[in-house]
């Protein structure tokens, strides 16, 4: 059940915070497509920022000294990194989409093709391989939150809420759970969130009320861009031992599907994102799941293949759109570039 | 002379054409900035290492490699002629897929699904028939039409949830995408298509000169030698040209085009919407699938079928393809070859030089940028010819129609 609910949130956590970063975007009247691409970008960026990092040896000392709360730090500069560099990233999108009036779906394509490419190109002429890994270690020994490194012993017994939350778990992951209450919380109850709100309902009345809708657009943006950044090098280094290689196995789309699933709302899609969490996490564990913890692994021994498993995901996706879609409120106005001369 | 120019410029065409070529020296020239960057970032690469890698960009599909001095030589190249033409073949089909979708208002970026599916049906019924008693030709033939009916099944999917599940069809395709990409994983594992004779590599299934099905040469063999062109790329032709004709000349054609510029009109003019949504998606899908069916059927391509993992970029290719010829069917021959030599420039790249093929993927990744607001550059284009008019004093000429493809036929 602790590894169940372990992995659940390695996947859910990702999904969570770049399915609120769509909704940043959306919300504010800006079809997002590309926060797979800046999810790529971001894992690219944070990866390199720790190789880069570590070759230059400034955390070595709190890393042989066994310094945690350094190290943390580290992870905490590395997310940031990933952070602003995906708000650049996706400015891109913000200057087609809001300055030039483009095509919005498009113009996220080309983000989303762009991002592989480019950090592909990069990772080949840096490592001279297809992925870019950590200098030295990998992300366990550096950054995973352990019994040990909390001072406890090996054999002592924390219970099952200390097994689950203190033990093998990433700072990363309830820094992204912070942040997603204090995200929802702004875009509901302050004045901040309530003008963003309004320029994706109706931009040409939010207008006429004084408030500058082409800032907010780019403000939306990016937030979303720099959410959706973060979550990728969270992603990268959670799910991927932080590696970068131009790839982040179509979580951006999968966070897409979450936020309409969610209805464009942060407590939807906190629970559609474990949902989802929980069967990417049968998807890719369900040969090691011991559910009651009886030594029966019941989907392993189920005979279903596994084809079906990795599968799962997507077609859950699907079906779970075929029933909620109808009723589905999207923003008004995302997608309609604004024109001031219009009404 | 310089009227009549003029006038070539104020024709809508033109500028499309003018807007396009634009998109491809501007990302021809991000690339070159690019390499340039990483040259001078780069110990590892001199600046003359930087410079062939743009000379490269420019001019790839022309290279025949170094001399022995060690300098790069250019000349008629037709190994790399003939390769461009055989890799144009699919990314003329998907790029038409996508093409003909967007016309109708819809965006199709499951290509890549619709894709994997006709590869999948097409290998498997190009191997399963036992050419001793069916003549090859005829099993071509029949592999062909069976992957274009499972492209255009797979295709109509995410039409039928967008018509009557009113699923955005962007996410639907995703979805479908990697659906298509472990169902052919899942179908060809448990069948037995693979490849176990030649030991030498694993996970490929068994190409179709296997069972003595390749497509038809044509000639086009002895016109570059040594390269794998084969009569794909003149089917691929045909295609695009009936492409044209039914979206252009027909009434189904006027009535997907009505649907894509404003479906509730085409609806309130006794236009079945929802059946026009579901037939452009399966168009589509038929017309991917074809282009894999001419990309495996030519008998010296392997398929590497464990590809739950990842997605077949031809597929995606044909977003690029399709808005650089702004969703023309005849301009997309065009586009497709320019993509192909793209690769080849990238592969040139690979081989010449310390940079890699991706930096082509830079390339066709701005391209998409820049045609995301091809209307604005189509508004500077013709802004400024009308102030150059004005500026010589002669009368303006009425203003060029404003295009409604770039604007109208975008999805919801």
């Amino acid at each position: 059940m602790t590894f169940l609910i372990q992995q659940t949130l390695l996947y859910a956590v990702p999904l969570m915070i770049v399915a609120l970063a769509g909704v940043f975007s959306e919300r504010s009247g800006i079809i997002n497509l590309a926060l797979e691409g800046i999810m790529i970008f971001g894992a690219f960026v944070g990866v390199l920022f720790v190789h880069v990092m570590q070759t230059a040896g400034v955390f070595d000392e709190a890393k042989a000294a066994g310094d945690w709360i350094a190290l943390q730090g580290f992870e905490l500069l590395a997310m940031l990194a990933a952070a602003v560099m995906g708000a650049v990233f996706s400015l891109l999108l913000s200057f087609a989409s809001i300055n030039l009036r483009a095509d919005q779906t498009i113009g996220g394509t080309a983000l989303n093709m762009l991002a592989p490419a480019l950090v592909l190109f990069l990772v080949r002429i840096i490592a001279n391989q297809n992925t870019l890994q950590m200098a030295t270690g990998d992300a366990a020994s550096w950054f995973m939150i352990k019994k040990t490194t909390l001072g406890y012993s090996r054999t002592d017994d924390l219970g099952f809420l200390g097994n689950t939350f203190l033990h093998k778990v990433y700072l990363a992951t309830y820094v992204c759970i912070i942040l997603f209450i204090i995200l929802s919380i702004i875009l509901y109850k302050t004045r901040f969130g309530l003008r963003l709100r309004s320029c994706g309902e109706n931009p040409q009345a939010a207008d006429s009320l004084g408030i500058n809708v082409y800032k907010m657009r780019y403000a939306g943006v990016t937030i979303s861009g720099a959410l959706a950044g973060m979550g990728g090098f969270v992603y990268a280094l959670t799910s991927a031992n932080c590696t970068s290689n131009g790839d982040v196995a179509g979580f951006g789309f999968l966070a897409l599907a979450v936020m309409i699933f969610g209805n464009w709302k942060p407590l939807n899609i906190a629970g559609a994102s474990l949902l989802f969490g929980l069967f990417k996490c049968v998807a890719a564990a369900y040969s090691s799941i011991d559910i009651n913890g009886d030594g029966v692994y019941l989907l392993a021994q189920a005979g279903i293949s596994s084809h079906f498993y990795r599968m799962l995901p997507y077609l859950i996706t699907l079906i779970v759109l075929a029933f909620t879609s109808k009723k589905s409120r999207a923003p008004k106005a995302e997608g309609i570039p604004y024109d001031k001369s219009s009404r | 002379m310089k009227a009549k120019l003029s006038a070539f410029f104020a024709k809508d065409g033109a500028q499309k054409l003018l807007a396009s070529l634009l998109s491809i020296v501007i990302g021809l020239a991000v690339g070159s900035v690019v390499v340039l960057i990483v040259g001078l970032a780069n110990p590892a690469i001199s600046l003359r290492g930087a410079w062939e890698g743009i000379r490269l960009i420019f001019a790839g599909i022309l290279s025949t490699g170094r001399d022995a001095a060690g300098s790069l030589t250019w000349g008629f190249n037709p190994t790399s002629m003939g390769n461009m033409l055989f890799r144009a073949t699919p990314l003329i089909m998907t790029g038409l897929s996508v093409a003909v979708a967007y016309k109708a208002g819809l965006f199709n970026i499951g290509a890549p699904g619709q894709y994997l599916m006709g590869t999948m049906v097409t290998l498997m019924v190009a191997l399963s028939i036992p050419t001793t008693v069916v003549p090859p030709a005829l099993v071509w033939l029949i592999a062909f039409l069976a992957g274009c009916l499972a492209g255009a099944l797979w295709g109509a999917l995410p039409g039928l949830l967008k018509a009557f599940l009113n699923i955005n069809e962007v996410l639907a395709c995703i979805m479908t995408n990697w659906i298509a990409a472990n169902t052919v994983t899942w179908l060809f594992d448990i069948s037995n298509f693979k490849n176990l004779v030649e030991s030498t590599k694993s996970g490929y299934i068994y190409k179709t000169t296997y069972n003595g099905v390749a497509t038809a040469k044509l000639g086009l063999d002895k016109l570059f030698p040594g390269s794998q062109v084969n009569g794909g790329i003149i089917i691929a032709i045909v295609l695009a040209i009936a492409m044209y004709i039914l979206m252009n000349k027909t009434t189904l054609g006027f009535e997907l085009k009505a649907c894509g510029s404003n479906r509730h009109a085409a609806r309130y003019a006794g236009i079945k919407d929802k059946r026009n949504i579901v037939l452009s998606m399966a168009i589509a899908g038929a017309l991917s699938a074809a282009g894999a069916s001419l990309y495996y059927l030519s008998g010296n391509t392997e398929f590497f079928w464990s590809t739950y993992q990842s997605l077949p970029a031809t597929g995606f290719n044909g977003i690029p393809v399709a808005l650089l010829a702004v969703s023309n069917p005849i301009g997309v021959i065009f586009s497709g070859i320019f993509m192909s030599m793209l690769d080849i420039v990238g592969l040139q790249l690979t081989n010449l030089t310390a940079y890699n093929e991706y930096i082509t993927d830079v390339i066709i990744a701005t391209i998409v940028y820049l045609s995301a607001f091809a209307l604005v550059i189509r508004l500077m284009i013709s802004g400024r010819k009308k102030r150059r008019m004005a500026q010589g004093g002669k009368t303006a000429e009425p203003p060029a129609p404003e295009d409604e493809d770039g604007k109208g036929g975008e999805p919801a």
